[in-house]
């Protein structure tokens, strides 16, 4: 009886491992994007993140399990939004005289709700890295299985 | 009002791409209205820039508010809207043809994303006033072209596109290596504060340095020989509005205008450069054209001709001279015009008989007179042959050559204009005059999206020399020339509008 | 310095991309290439003594280095990020029409 062809997925001490962590690995990912006006980070790096939490899911458990808790569909469609809210926000600078111009409450500086549109920013560029490194993740995993039957 | 014109030439092509990959999946009809509606648009503002610079002189527009040299700057003068009129002029005519030619494919929504994002990316570059801006905008247009170059996915497409990105890529580091020095030696990114910058320190070696790494970057993506291998690959791969696309504005928005907004407006002209490029420029004009006689593939002999064409534009716009700007930019207007027509042509024959071999045709004008008579006008056109607009701006290239003692170089530019229409003449023999082939006879004319265009191409082509008459040529040409030859002072217009 | 070490990096990337026969290989050796640029913007804004350009709530700032150039980076990053993942979805498609990943073998088109 070969374990291989059993359960997809990794070893049970990967996965229990995966249990434990790739919650804490999400939530790490979401306080790198909300926190990006005040320390390092931004939209970029943490739309990486939370990207490779769903991936890590995906190596630990199969692509299946992956694919139910965030389908093609769903990441196409994330992705396409993000964009849109992005544009949608710079064009909401036309109102204050400029594309791009900061219109919102500015608050005061190093409070966490301060710096106008930037978090809002943040947050539509995590969405559109994070659905997009997902999706091309799964594009190639789902050729590779069709190579592979030929 | 005027001003806030700019940045929509950057949004409306981002944000219908968007939206078309959002909806068009679900919805049948939508991504070919919207993506028609977005370029007539395009086409409209761009038309309406014109008036716009001669009223108001250079607009600059500060985005976000931030001034430059701290903020992005967007910078709308007579060359911009001058390639900006181009590439909408042919974006639009390129995307009411293939409404029908993409029917054949699958997945014609993600043909109109991948599209919209290369126009986004070429609209950007010509607008913007930043050196990085201009690089992120380059990789936009770039990428999308890899893709599209790949769209069907076949054995011969998959090829060009791995050849082609693999060059293009390494053009790109060049050009952000070229950058990054430039930023080291200048603190500064915007193109009017490094002019003004380096004409106070003068750089020596590392600008010539610079120069040569933007040479060898920005030469590749106009594809001048020796930087020219992946063209003859790519170009005949990819679909046909996607070929006349990247032949009649990509390599001139990406290439030829970085070229010259870069050394005419930021680095300076010298005489080191200014030779180089015409040197560069006479090999491209003789290799193109040579290489181009023996081709059966129609579609690789219009991408020869194109490298060759090039050579014409790169080397009326490195003579430096007045007349040799407007003669260059106006071949470059031209062969826009005509090169999208002929590939344009080139994708109706294909639709209709299913071949691209030269061998295999035979008499078409009988059965599709409408392509058989645009690619007669295309040819005779770029040719050289009056009073169709080819005509008009090789003979100004000449003109301009010999007013500017450079002998040689004009006798080169008359003898390739004799090669090109031997193997011009060549294509009309072989694929329209002659007899038809007996597999040929069930072939019907192409639907009217795709006639069209080709006829309001060849309309174009047939009265584009009425450009040169002297009211015309004053608002249109002559501006756009006065740009560029304004060299250095490029920075003193920048920030003197800016108040 | 330490710019000569980019410039030796840059070169064995060109290397690679230039003599290597697998498709893969080529794709690494671009990925080399990108780096070493990066490498190199980054270290343009080295300021001697100075220190990470973050403000905080309660630090004075005495020495930065150069913020502008990092925010360059990050965006090149990005795109070279874009560009692999574009290549390697074509040399898998390239695999799966071939057959080989040795770029002597795939040799159709020609002229």
């Amino acid at each position: 009886m070969n374990r291989k062809t059993e359960e997809p997925g990794m070893t049970l001490i990967v996965k229990t491992i995966t249990r434990l962590t790739v919650g804490l690995i999400l939530l790490y990912g979401i306080y790198i994007v909300t926190h990006g006006h005040l320390s390092p980070g931004g939209g970029f790096a943490g739309g990486v993140i939370i990207a490779l939490s769903f991936i890590h899911l995906m190596l630990a458990f199969g692509k299946d399990l992956a694919l139910k808790k965030l389908s093609e569909n769903l990441a196409s469609f994330f992705e396409s939004a993000g964009a849109i809210m992005f544009l949608t926000i710079a064009l909401l600078g036309f109102v204050g005289g400029y594309f791009f111009f900061n219109l919102f409450l500015k608050g005061k500086p190093f409070d966490f709700f301060s710096a106008g549109i930037i978090p809002l920013c943040n947050i539509a560029i995590c969405l559109k890295v994070g659905a997009g490194l997902f999706a091309v993740f799964v594009a190639l995993i789902l050729l590779k299985i069709t190579v592979k039957k030929e | 009002m005027g001003s806030n014109l700019l940045p929509l030439f950057v949004a409306i092509p981002l944000g219908s791409a968007f939206l078309v990959s959002l909806l068009g999946k679900k919805l049948r009809g939508f991504p070919d209205t919207f993506s028609n509606l977005a370029t007539f648009s395009l086409f409209t503002l761009s038309l309406l820039s014109l008036p716009l610079t001669k009223q108001l002189g250079t607009i600059v527009y500060k985005v976000g508010g931030w001034i430059p040299p701290i903020g992005i700057c967007m910078v709308l003068d007579s060359l911009t809207s001058f390639m900006l009129v181009t590439i909408n002029l042919v974006a639009f005519l390129v995307t009411i043809y293939s409404i029908n030619y993409m029917e054949k494919y699958t997945a014609k929504w993600k043909f109109y994303t991948l599209f919209l994002l290369m126009l986004a990316g070429m609209n950007g570059i010509v607008v913007t006033g930043d050196m990085f801006n201009l690089f992120v905008f380059l990789e936009i247009g770039a990428i999308s072209s890899y893709a599209l170059v790949a769209f069907g996915v076949e054995q011969e497409e998959l090829e060009a596109s791995f050849k082609y990105m693999v060059m293009g890529s390494i053009a790109s580091s060049f050009i952000l290596l070229g950058i990054a020095l430039l930023y080291s030696y200048t603190s500064s990114l915007n193109m009017a504060d490094i002019s003004r910058t380096l004409a106070q320190k003068v750089g020596g070696r590392l600008v010539f340095f610079v120069s040569a790494l933007f040479i060898m970057g920005f030469g590749l993506k106009a594809a001048l020989v020796p930087f020219h291998a992946w063209l003859p690959d790519a170009h005949p791969s990819a679909p046909a509005p996607i070929s006349a696309m990247l032949s009649g504005v990509l390599i001139k928005a990406l290439g030829v205008y970085a070229l010259a907004r870069i050394f005419f407006n930021v680095l300076g002209m010298t005489a080191k450069t200014s030779s180089i490029l015409m040197v560069l420029g006479t090999i491209s004009m003789v290799l193109g054209g040579l290489l181009a006689l023996g081709q059966e593939d129609i579609k690789r002999l219009f991408a020869y001709s194109s490298i060759s064409q090039i050579g014409y534009v790169v080397l009326g716009i490195g003579m430096g001279t007045t007349l040799g700007i407007l003669a260059g930019l106006f071949h470059l207007f031209n062969h826009a015009v005509f090169k999208s027509l002929l590939f344009l042509n080139s994708g109706s024959i294909e639709y209709s008989t299913g071949t691209r071999d030269l061998r295999k045709m035979g008499g078409l004008t009988s059965k599709m007179p409408v392509t058989g008579y645009s690619c007669l006008v295309g040819s005779m056109s770029i040719s050289g042959i009056p009073p169709l607009s080819g005509f008009w701006s090789k003979l100004l290239i000449v003109v301009a050559a010999i007013q500017a003692k450079h002998f040689i170089f004009a006798s080169i530019a008359v003898l390739v204009s004799i090669l090109t229409l031997a193997y011009y003449l060549k294509v009309q023999r072989l694929a329209f005059f002659g007899e038809l082939r007996s597999s040929l006879t069930g072939i019907k004319e192409v639907p009217l999206t795709m006639k069209l265009s080709m006829i309001i191409l060849s309309l174009i082509c047939i009265f584009g020399g009425l450009i040169l008459v002297p009211g015309v040529q004053k608002n249109f040409l002559n501006l756009a020339t006065a740009v560029l030859v304004n060299g250095n002072n490029y920075a003193q217009t920048i920030f003197g509008s800016m108040k | 310095m330490i710019y000569l070490m980019c410039l030796i990096l840059f070169c064995i990337g060109i290397y690679c991309i230039l003599v290597k026969k697998n498709l893969i290989k080529i794709i690494i050796g671009i990925g080399i290439v990108e780096y070493a640029v990066n490498l190199f913007f980054a270290l343009v804004g080295y300021r001697v003594h100075g220190r990470a350009p973050i403000l905080a709530k309660d630090q004075v700032v005495q020495n930065m280095v150069d913020p502008l150039p990092q925010a360059l980076v990050l965006t090149a990053i990005v795109i070279g990020l874009a560009v692999t993942a574009l290549i390697v979805a074509i040399a898998m498609r390239i695999y799966e029409k071939y057959g080989t990943f040795d770029i002597t073998k795939i040799k159709k088109l020609k002229g």
